[in-house]
């Protein structure tokens, strides 16, 4: 591996012309050096990916890329023309996109991507590549490669396709390697795998850069971090001293906002700007009462080879009055099946839900139309916010039709509107707008006032910050927090993120194949777990 | 890095077992053919139908249309054939075991056997529709390929012509295309069914409003596909813009123009009704406006039923090189 | 979660800010005229006579074939007849057969939609096996078994072409009904109580509805193609009254010699048929650029 530096001095990039002009990058400078690995961390709009795109001429025709240097080895990058770019791309540096399912052409066998990749740069025969593709494909941890080669990125679990994916970046043995948000679209034990993967990367003497919007990533691989914010780099340096101890209040927000180091009740959003308001709850004396309890849940549905797999088998849980039931698991785990089953939008197999005691999912005995003057006991919030909205509605005419679910006269509802747009932080102003026009995290506000409208004692919340940047969950998350100390409602909060769980929840359900394999009060799960799924996962997750 | 890669191994996606895979093909053709078979007991149906509700008698429209003069015998006979006199479930049925034994009846205004005279006239019309199927793909390509995201005007230019081109009525190009190149530069064979170069024209004026409707539907998957990941993926491996447009991108945008062959191939063989006329071209669709103008039922009836055969055959293709362009098998359904 | 696509989003995004800066004003200039000319067919089907002081039926022997000039600005037909008049207040006919065979093909097609969509799954089956069936079968074809059932004439000839043309939007009316019943919002009428029909009228209608706004706009400008094209086969309005299709229809036997005779009316409905397809397409844009 010949050592090549990447340097990186005064980068600008911007779009448009004249007036609409948008500089997107501003005067960002870093050196990769050989075997080392930067980091790049910023929240959305923070122009990290145009960074990296710019760095292999992809920024697009409309961009403008200038800098007082721009190098690669003994290459200058700078204004560099299409062909010469095209002789460095996946041959001098390689280039990995999060997801391979969208980022490796879905219609072709991984096989062919990775071939290709050799192929364009005139790399050795047809018969050589295909046996430089199952060594590549060896090398990156793939079993069966003769086999995996073969097949599509759909017919690839996602582990094993963004594998194939770095192998094709790697094919021609870059001396750079540049990945954008590489492990973001992977559960936690595939994520964690990934990343001892871009290890081995560095360790054979490439340079990385890492983009990425998570901390805990960055902490394992970089050795050195550059915290971007809109465009700008606020903070950069080794990693140990940027995350250890951070000087610009923007990565001290970021750090702070990252929940899971915080106990329940703590204020994740504003710790930075020294407005400390923790709120711990006082601890219940005696418990609450039941109000939601599953039993014996089942839900199958027919596989591809109309064998029926149980979605969710056999989960039994209990929501207490004003506390918070997190259900974590990773995708494919039935947590998303059981809410909707609690919800009454799904029938189960077989198992039963009381709502306050009383029978609420039943199949067989109770009925939708028996369900639903009772709904308004229980709201629901979900990861797409503006997906729940009928896009012709205003942000006032969603919370009215609410209103009317909960029998409030039209003529008292303009009020309640205002009211409930207080309670999760937005003005009045914005009944008036289209939830299309708002930002995420004023579209979860949206959905939360929904939610609120009919006076609930129990929210679901299914992955209600996951689509968010972290300072945005941070004040979502904050907000529930709010809401549950002021009005007790009780939650049931599902999520991927151990972080998140551990944050929101007094007691833990850990799902896996449809099952439940650990369940208890949050510290426990935390602090001793039983099972060696809780123990893994927690292994694989940096919020341990 | 060593063969003995430390990482545990990821849980592995199910492997596409073959069984399975044939069971599903199997399971896919099979309701295609059963579909295929409802398809044209609908077009018989309907057909039947038609005859039913024709202004006039039936019985003439049988024996010879309304300029006919059969005599008593002919008429009782037809009355017993068809079963007019007895309940039309009872005729539909007679009429369904017709169809099943081949016997589309004679057509009148050709005193020729239904049969016959499709025999003679469908190969015009398949070759003038594969010819134009062909031009339509090809113009549709060369404007896609050619136009999409390159300079801001010639994008503008190719779909501007591709809008304008879906607009034009076949008819109408047709009879501008015979006055321009037969009659004023004498270029080419105004009427005529046996040269290539008497296909020529009538191929254009089919050709230039499908593919123009093919390249708008072309040119939108083709942007859609130009902004997926897998683009900016292949250009960082050092890909130039024409592979990546050749080899990843114009797959991803066939697809929504060969789920529409099917269509196509109705339409071409719809509007070859209209071309052929114009051109005095041999041909189904000729047979067909004589056979609508005359009142010819029997021969109506025979052209409704072939087209609805070559449509389903149509289909048949269109399914296969669908999951030869995609073999993600179920994408659709 | 996305917080990578989100930043690249942002990067198009500003993108296309940029190179809309040039493309934006041609974009606008295409729907106006768009809609101008349809202004103006609307002005000569109500009030034919304020575009055109030439009687359409009048037969001057004398004025046949003549070439367009200042007398006639589009030539005269083979009785020496006006053809500019005879388009202008052949406008009106062409107009309400294309408008009559939308309608005519929305309302089966919103009836099938909806019966497919909300009746059950048998419902759903069958609706979607038919609407597959008819979706590819020739439109023309179709048309012309009704319009040889019906026999020639204005009402058949409406009913042909909208009996033809509803399979086309009866497959968009049945997606949209299915895509609309599964989508988010919908699932949260149902989490907050809201009875199906509520929800059917609140929700389901008004948005499988939206799109076909578009498509009908698109329709019109079909259907009179259509319309046209079974009566250049002959079975359309009778002869005497002007009508674009019939126009085509007799020029046609003058092609060698008198173009024009087949040239302008041809050109009345291409020009109709792009300027429903523009506006359409502009329409489109402000539907999705207001839910996107």
């Amino acid at each position: 591996m010949s050592g090549k530096r990447l340097v990186v001095e005064r980068l600008c990039v911007g779009f448009g012309a004249g007036a609409a002009h948008r500089r997107v990058v501003r005067d960002l400078s870093f050196t990769v050096e050989p075997g080392r690995a930067v980091a790049l961390v910023g929240e959305s709009g923070s122009g990290k990916s145009v960074t990296a795109r710019s760095l292999v001429g992809l920024a697009g025709s409309t961009a403008a890329v200038s800098a007082q240097r721009l190098s690669f080895g003994p290459h200058a990058l700078r204004a560099l023309p299409e062909p010469g770019w095209r002789s460095l791309r996946g041959r001098e540096i390689g280039f990995v996109l999060q997801d391979a399912l969208v980022s490796l052409d879905p219609l072709r066998p991984v096989g062919h991507e990775i071939a290709e990749a050799l192929a364009v740069h005139r790399w050795g025969t047809r018969s050589g590549r295909r046996d430089r593709v199952i060594e590549l494909l060896r090398e990156v941890g793939v079993p069966e490669p003769e086999f995996r080669a073969r097949q599509r990125p759909d017919q690839l679990s996602g582990g094993l396709r963004q594998r194939a994916l770095i192998a094709a970046a790697l094919a021609m043995d870059p001396g750079l390697v540049i990945a954008d948000e590489p492990t973001t679209a992977l559960d936690a034990t595939v994520q964690a795998q990934i990343l001892d993967l871009f290890g081995a990367i560095k360790a054979r003497g490439s340079g990385l850069l890492i983009i990425s919007h998570d901390l805990s990533v960055v902490s394992r691989l970089a050795d050195e971090v550059v915290v971007m914010q809109a465009g700008r780099a606020v903070e950069q340096g080794p990693t140990a001293q940027v995350l250890g101890a951070p000087r610009h209040p923007y990565t001290r927000s970021l750090i702070e906002a990252v929940p899971g180091t915080h106990p329940k009740g703590t204020r994740l959003a504003g710790l930075g700007r020294g407005a400390l308001c923790p709120q711990p709850r006082e601890p219940e004396r005696k418990p609450a009462p039941v109000v939601l309890e599953a039993i014996d849940l089942l839900k199958r549905y027919p596989g591809p080879d109309r064998d029926e797999r149980a979605a969710v088998d056999r989960v039994s849980f209990t929501l207490r009055g004003g506390q918070t039931l997190g259900i974590v698991g990773e995708s494919g785990s039935g947590k998303t099946t059981a809410a909707r089953i609690v919800l009454g939008l799904v029938e189960p197999d077989g198992g039963r839900v009381t709502l306050d005691g009383n029978a609420w999912v039943d199949p067989g005995r109770i009925v939708e139309r028996q369900r639903r003057g009772r709904r308004r006991a229980m709201g629901v919030i979900y990861q797409d916010p503006l997906g729940s909205f009928d896009p012709r509605w205003t942000v006032g005419r969603i919370l009215s039709d609410a209103l009317d679910a909960a029998g409030v006269p039209r003529a008292g509802q303009d009020g309640r509107i205002r009211l409930l747009l207080d309670r999760v932080r937005l003005t009045a102003d914005h009944a008036d707008r289209l939830p299309t026009h708002l930002s995420g995290g004023q579209r979860q506000r949206v959905a939360i006032a929904r939610a609120l409208a009919t006076e609930p004692r129990i929210i679901v919340c299914d992955e209600p910050v996951s689509a968010l940047d972290v300072s945005v969950q941070a004040q979502i998350l904050d907000l529930l927090a709010d809401l549950q100390a002021d009005l007790g409602v009780a939650y049931l909060f599902i999520s991927h993120d151990l972080g998140v769980i551990r944050h929101v929840s007094d007691e833990v359900l850990v799902m896996r194949h449809g099952r439940v394999v650990e369940a208890g009060p949050v510290e426990t799960v935390f602090h001793a777990p039983r099972h060696p799924f809780t123990r893994q996962l927690l292994a694989a997750s940096a919020a341990a | 890095m060593s063969d003995t890669s430390p990482f545990p191994t990821a849980p592995a996606a199910p492997p596409a077992a073959s069984p399975d895979r044939l069971h599903v093909l199997a399971r896919r053709i099979l309701s295609r053919c059963l579909g295929s078979v409802g398809v044209l007991l609908a077009a018989a149906t309907v057909s039947f139908l038609a005859m039913h509700m024709m202004p006039g008698d039936i019985v003439s429209a049988i024996l010879g249309g309304p300029a006919a003069d059969p005599t008593p015998q002919t008429v009782a006979a037809a009355v017993r054939e068809y079963g007019l006199d007895r309940p039309l479930p009872v005729q539909y049925g007679l009429y369904l075991d017709r169809l099943l034994h081949g016997n589309l009846g004679t057509s009148f205004s050709q005193h020729l056997p239904v049969i016959a005279v499709l025999r003679a006239e469908l190969l015009p019309t398949l070759e003038l529709a594969a010819s134009a199927l062909v031009l339509a793909w090809l113009l549709a390509l060369a404007s896609v390929l050619g136009t999409v995201r390159r300079r801001s005007w010639l994008s503008a230019l190719g779909s501007g012509l591709e809008t304008v081109g879906a607009a034009l009525p076949q008819f109408w190009l047709g009879l501008l295309l015979l006055w321009l190149f037969a009659f004023t530069i004498h270029l080419l064979p105004p009427a005529g069914s046996d040269s290539v170069a008497a296909l020529v024209l009538p191929t254009v004026a089919l050709a230039v409003p499908l593919g123009g409707f093919l390249a708008q539907v072309t040119r939108e998957a083709f942007e859609i596909a130009l902004d997926q990941p897998f683009v900016l993926t292949a250009r960082a491996r050092g890909l130039g813009d024409w592979s990546v447009r050749t080899r990843h991108v114009l797959r991803h945008a066939l697809l929504p123009g060969i789920s529409l062959s099917n269509w196509a191939v109705g339409a071409l063989i719809g509007n070859a009704v209209v071309i052929e006329t114009i051109f005095s071209r041999k041909g189904i669709g000729r047979q067909l406006v004589l056979g609508v103008s005359s009142q010819d039922m029997p021969l109506t009836i025979g052209i409704v039923l072939l087209v609805s055969l070559t449509y389903v055959v149509a289909g048949f293709l269109t399914d296969a090189l669908y999951v030869l362009v995609d073999p993600r098998l179920g994408a659709r359904r | 979660m996305s917080a990578g696509l989100l930043d690249a989003a942002a990067g198009s995004a500003a993108a296309e800010a940029g190179q809309a800066g040039s493309r934006r004003p041609a974009l606008r200039v295409a729907p106006a005229l768009a809609g101008l000319f349809l202004l103006f067919l609307l002005l000569a089907a109500i009030a034919p006579d304020l575009l055109s002081h030439t009687d359409p039926l009048a037969i001057v022997p004398r004025d046949a074939f003549r070439p367009p000039g200042w007398a006639h600005p589009f030539g005269t037909d083979q009785s020496g007849r006006d053809i500019f008049a005879r388009i202008v207040h052949g406008t009106r006919q062409s107009l309400l057969v294309g408008l009559g065979a939308t309608g005519l093909a929305m309302a089966a097609a919103i009836g099938l939609g909806l019966l497919g969509g909300l009746c059950g799954r048998v419902a759903e089956r069958a609706v979607g096996w038919l609407v597959q069936v008819m979706f590819s079968f020739p439109v023309l074809i179709l048309a012309l078994l009704f319009a040889a059932s019906f026999g020639n004439g204005i009402v058949p000839l409406v009913a042909a072409t909208g009996i033809g043309s509803a399979p086309g939007y009866a497959r968009m009316v049945f997606g949209q009904v299915l895509s609309v019943r599964d989508a988010g919002y919908v699932e949260a009428a149902r989490a907050l109580g809201h009875g199906p029909l509520r929800i059917v009228r609140a929700h389901v209608l008004p948005n499988a509805m939206r799109p076909l706004v578009v498509t009908a706009t698109m329709g019109v400008g079909h259907a009179i193609m259509w319309a046209s094209a079974l009566s250049f086969l002959g079975l359309g309005a009778p002869p005497p009254r002007p009508e674009w299709g019939t126009m085509l229809s007799m020029g046609r036997s003058f092609v060698a010699n008198a173009w024009w005779l087949t040239f302008f009316p041809g050109l009345a409905i291409v020009l109709t048929m792009l300027s429903t397809t523009v506006l359409g397409r502009a329409l489109q844009r402000r539907l999705e650029g207001r839910t996107a």
